[in-house]
């Protein structure tokens, strides 16, 4: 009985905290700008949608790896899963969730957009690095 | 015998301890997080010790077996501390910190005097088998009190990105574990997650590796945007 409450408690709990915790990493970057080039590549030009989400990832995976930014990508991709579960579950029943979760799907899709901008740069220090040496 | 892959993820999970010093050392952030540090630190070296005694004695020894769950309670205990100096960050304005270090010795002493109420029946290995209650009640307690400590920082309107970063990740950590440990006592000898357990793990010093790393101190979030429920 005892076992079932924490149980119980420690799954909404975790929840609640993996929420909060990936919108802290997806709120950082929300205030950065996208440059001209990468609007052009993604198609996003101020706002994300959630649709956009799976090609800026695919464009996210042609580029080289960061390490630092791959821990925030995962927890990303993993909230992105939960949003897309919650849409086709809950917000059928509850329309409020629909608009909620088509926002936050958009949020993560800029959030990839702008992993994809740091990767670019990254990508062409590394390359001008190798034409200096 | 632990699979190449339980190997893995503990050189890993110890690789990320050690680099979660060397990240704050980097950014100047050890002594402002001295003892999320402690932990990291105690983490590392028990990591180590665990290998040598495993190495040694083997993993069905009960060499192993003593020195996995003491360590462990000891490992619990750095935690709860470094939760409770998180505690000194978010409540320093109020001058707070000499009752928050009360607050947490009288939990402390709580959760240990309930967990003896627990075990006290067991005639043989009592020690061992309060040491064991009290590092499962100690998570559950852990989580209870960073979900009260997340309410103060939504309450109190904190914007530190890297402290809310640091409180959140701690949340998930316990919170993972806290479920784990009840999954197993509701179906005792069943091995839930035996792949995904070892990972929750490298969870913690992987966030807060990120959070020293990635986020300077200065950075400012607007918190009422992280809540689940809009405030």
């Amino acid at each position: 009985m005892m076992a079932g409450i924490i149980l119980a408690c420690s799954v909404v709990l975790l929840l609640q905290f993996f929420v909060s915790y990936c919108r802290s990493l997806i709120a950082a970057s929300s205030r950065q700008v996208l440059s001209a080039e990468v609007q052009d590549v993604t198609g996003i030009q101020r706002a994300a949608s959630g649709e956009d989400y799976k090609r800026v990832m695919q464009l996210l995976q042609l580029c080289p790896e960061r390490p630092e930014d791959r821990n925030g990508i995962q927890a990303v991709s993993a909230y992105f899963g939960l949003l897309n579960f919650l849409r086709s579950t809950v917000a059928r029943i509850v329309p409020s969730m629909q608009a909620w979760t088509d926002m936050e799907r958009g949020h993560c899709a800029y959030f990839a957009a702008v992993a994809l901008e740091r990767r670019i740069s990254f990508s062409r220090d590394m390359l001008a690095q190798q034409m200096d040496a | 015998m632990l699979s190449p892959y339980q190997y893995a993820v503990w050189l890993v999970c110890t690789i990320l301890e050690i680099g979660v010093v060397v990240c704050a050392v980097k950014k100047n952030a050890f002594r402002r997080y001295v003892f999320l540090n402690i932990a990291m630190i105690a983490s590392a070296a028990i990591s180590i010790a665990r290998y040598q005694i495993l190495h040694h004695y083997g993993f069905t020894s009960k060499e192993y077996h003593y020195f996995y769950y003491y360590s462990d309670f000891l490992l619990v205990i750095t935690l709860y501390l470094a939760l409770t100096s998180l505690y000194s960050h978010v409540f320093a304005e109020l001058k707070a910190e000499q009752y928050v270090r009360l607050g947490t010795v009288l939990l402390l002493c709580g959760t240990a005097l309930f967990s003896y109420a627990v075990v006290q029946q067991s005639s043989s290995r009592l020690l061992t088998r309060f040491v064991v209650e009290l590092s499962q009640n100690l998570y559950f307690v852990g989580l209870v009190l960073t979900y009260v400590l997340w309410g103060a920082v939504l309450k109190l309107r904190e914007t530190r990105t890297r402290l809310i970063q640091l409180i959140l990740s701690t949340g998930v950590y316990f919170s993972l574990f806290a479920a784990n440990f009840a999954l197993q006592n509701l179906y005792y000898g069943r091995t839930f997650f035996e792949y995904l357990t070892p990972l929750f793990g490298c969870f913690l010093p992987l966030s807060w590796m990120y959070a020293f790393w990635r986020i300077p101190e200065e950075t400012r979030i607007a918190p009422a945007r992280l809540a689940v429920v809009p405030r």
